[in-house]
């Protein structure tokens, strides 16, 4: 199927045209890096600029996103939830069926062409659920490159089937031992591969986290998610919806479909972030709802930090929501007003997952089930002919051994 | 005249290029500082580069990043190590003090609240890895209104831009980065770092400082020839990771006192102030 979306929006006097030349979201984002890193963030910067402004290559991405991940994905009206519920009609953002199960290859699909371009044959990543892993090594199998994928080794031992996954597609996964093991210790250590091997090295990054440019990058080649909606709302809804939500972990599908609603005033975005077992008990990934602002991994943002400074460890049930920061441009959304944040916690996005699979046939992945349960909450208090889009980022076949054992089972 | 330009011209009257060890504070833990700081300067320290532990030392090879660990594990943290230089500096006023390390810490504190403490403490530089210049505005004038020292980084791959945008802002001393990579990581090609220096030196008077890559007395003696400072971080750390903790401080140096030798040895072959 053939959709027209329109690229860039006119812009017009006023209007939000963030980050700044170097990069900055009001006081967050930034290029917060040692100076061994400069120079390539500099080169990226340049040829990501080069691109995006290259019809040439705008054409190539859309024509391997419609063949190859198999966009547009549809939007869907969940009228059995919707009913249930009482309230306002919720419809999916089916990122879902893309190839590889989520709108992670929405990104690593632009940064892979953006690898080729530079000439690039090696490309790295980081990853904790290995969802971005798998959708990294997914395009590296696609374009004949060698790629790494760094994960923590608590995470290589909870995911096991992704990193079955990422060998089968060619890839090496690389389990790392310092720090926490988990996701941002991953980040940690492809940046220290990056800076040794840059001559021949692309790092993917897998969020709208990091240092300038990436966190503008991730969300322009997520942005195809919103842009879509916007045509297909007033196709099959009549008109754009009343609410935009969408789960935040480092937050690139959030962003995603945000960004292009930024302009539309009347449209409320929300973000949802993984409460865990409550933000009192500590044990949570609410970064933007409990943290406050510091610097890591090249950008200034929100962070879950102790009273030295020191980054803290954080829980959810989904690998996906398990990070200590949020992209920076959420960060300035939150402060502006124009975004606000909520949290879910483990057990209600467990509820919502169940719900999902019974009415509507579909089995959510954990990180879009904490969108679905703030939908769940939020419909019943407004009229049936309010609309409540949400972002359904993933599939949740990848999260079978965790929900049965929330539930008493073991496969 | 501030604690660091009285030592680089106290050095470039003796032909001597600047010895500049690296710790982590804290590591094996804080009770030790004060016993590594003492036996750093006993054995030939003109300036300690003192870490500021991090969850997340983007910037490090492995080394460092568990000498990290280990000095979080023992407690440590940036206010009880202004704290414990306070204390030194009733006995050592000499030597200057570069506390080295990530922004997040610091920025926690708050930068003016940081800079007063340092001030107050006797630190003499700091210098944040992930502070670029272009980020570092707000931050050079704190530490500038306290008379403490912004120090700055170049590395191999900065451009010429770079390079003049750190000789504008930099005070103290200039921190070249001897090699692609993290610290700790493989010898350094001393022709190309002495090129190198030479283009930072046409742009700046500041002294210029070599590390990352340096562990063995040859290499530091090499290197002394024609920089201003010798950093000598990943060798050290090793020794205090191997040592009992109540060893750590001897043995970081005798460690030191080798490559004091070195760096000695090549006082011959510098050129006159
Ligand atoms: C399906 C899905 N949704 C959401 C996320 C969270 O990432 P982000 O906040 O960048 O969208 C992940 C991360 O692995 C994911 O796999």
């Amino acid at each position: 199927m053939q959709m027209r979306v329109p690229v860039a929006e006119p812009r017009s006097p006023g209007a939000y045209d963030l980050p700044d030349a170097t990069g900055h979201f009001g006081p967050y984002g930034g290029t917060f890096v040692a100076e061994t890193l400069q120079a390539a963030l500099e080169e990226l910067r340049d040829a990501y600029e080069a691109c995006r402004t290259d019809p040439a290559f705008q054409a190539e991405l859309a024509y391997e996103l419609e063949h190859y991940v198999g966009r547009p994905s549809p939007v869907y009206h969940a009228k059995r939830l919707s009913d249930e519920l009482g309230g306002a009609q919720v419809y999916l953002k089916r990122e879902d069926l893309n190839h590889t199960g989520a709108h992670k290859v929405n990104n690593t699909m632009g940064q892979a062409l953006v690898a080729r371009r530079m000439g690039k044959p090696r490309v790295i990543a980081e990853t904790g659920a290995g969802q971005h892993g798998v959708a990294t090594a997914t395009v590296a199998a696609r374009y004949g490159m060698e790629c790494v994928v760094y994960m923590g080794t608590e995470d290589v031992a909870r995911q096991a089937q992704n990193v079955y996954r990422m060998k089968l597609l060619g890839a090496t996964v690389v389990p790392v031992t310092s720090g926490s093991r988990t996701l941002k210790d991953a980040l940690n250590e492809a940046m220290r591969d990056w800076v040794t091997n840059v001559a021949n090295t692309f790092y993917i990054i897998g969020t709208v986290a990091g240092p300038h440019p990436y966190p503008m990058m991730v969300r322009d080649f997520n942005a195809i998610v919103g842009k879509e909606c916007l045509v297909q709302m007033p196709a099959l809804a009549g008109r754009q919806p009343d609410y935009v939500l969408a789960c935040v972990g480092g937050g690139s599908n959030a962003m995603g479909i945000f960004h292009p609603y930024i302009p539309h005033a009347g449209v409320k975005l929300v973000g949802v972030e993984a409460g865990g077992l409550g933000i009192s008990t500590g044990k949570h990934a609410a970064t933007l709802s409990a943290g406050s602002p510091g610097v890591l991994h090249g950008n200034r943002t929100y962070l879950m930090q102790d009273a030295d400074g020191q980054i803290l460890e954080t829980h959810s049930i989904s690998a996906g929501l398990d990070y200590p920061g949020v992209g920076p441009e959420h960060a300035w959304l939150k402060d502006s007003g124009r975004a606000s944040y909520v949290s879910v916690t483990d057990d209600e996005a467990l509820a919502a997952f169940h719900a999902l699979c019974r009415t509507e046939g579909i089995i959510p992945a954990l990180e879009s089930s904490h969108a679905v349960a703030h939908a769940m909450r939020l419909a019943p208090t407004l009229a049936r002919d309010r609309i409540v889009l949400v972002n359904l980022s993933g599939r949740g076949d990848k999260d079978m051994h965790t929900v049965a054992k929330a539930s008493g089972l073991s496969l | 005249m501030s604690r660091i330009a009285a030592t680089f011209d106290r050095l470039r009257a003796g032909r001597r290029a600047a010895l500049v060890p690296f710790v982590t504070a804290g590591d094996p833990s804080p009770a030790h500082l004060p016993d590594m700081l003492r036996s750093l300067v006993a054995n030939g320290a003109d300036v300690i580069e003192l870490g500021v532990p991090f969850s997340d030392p983007m910037a490090d090879g492995p080394t460092i990043q568990r000498s990290s660990e280990r000095a979080l594990r023992a407690g440590t943290g940036l206010a009880m190590i202004l704290d414990a230089v306070r204390q030194y500096r009733r006995e050592d006023d000499r030597t200057p003090i570069v506390l080295m390390g990530y922004a997040n810490p610091i920025e926690h504190m708050g930068v003016a609240a940081f800079a007063g403490r340092a001030k107050e403490s006797g630190i003499d530089g700091v210098l944040v890895v992930d502070y670029p210049p272009e980020e570092s505005g707000a931050w050079a004038e704190a530490l500038g209104a306290a008379g403490i020292a912004p120090i700055f980084l170049l590395s191999p791959t900065s451009s010429q831009a770079r390079i003049d945008l750190v000789a504008r802002m930099a005070k103290g001393y200039i921190y070249y980065v001897s090699l692609k990579g993290v610290t700790g990581a493989a010898n350094i090609d001393t022709a190309d770092v002495e090129r190198m220096l030479a283009r930072i030196r046409s742009r700046t008077s500041v002294p210029v400082g070599v590390g990352f890559g340096i562990r063995d007395p040859e290499t530091a003696r090499a290197i002394a020839r024609f920089a201003d400072a010798v950093v000598i971080g990943s060798r050290i750390v090793e020794e205090i990771e191997r040592a009992e903790p109540d060893q750590a401080a001897q043995r970081a140096g005798a460690v030191l006192a080798a490559f004091r030798a070195g760096v000695d040895a090549a006082a011959v072959d510098r050129a006159g102030p």
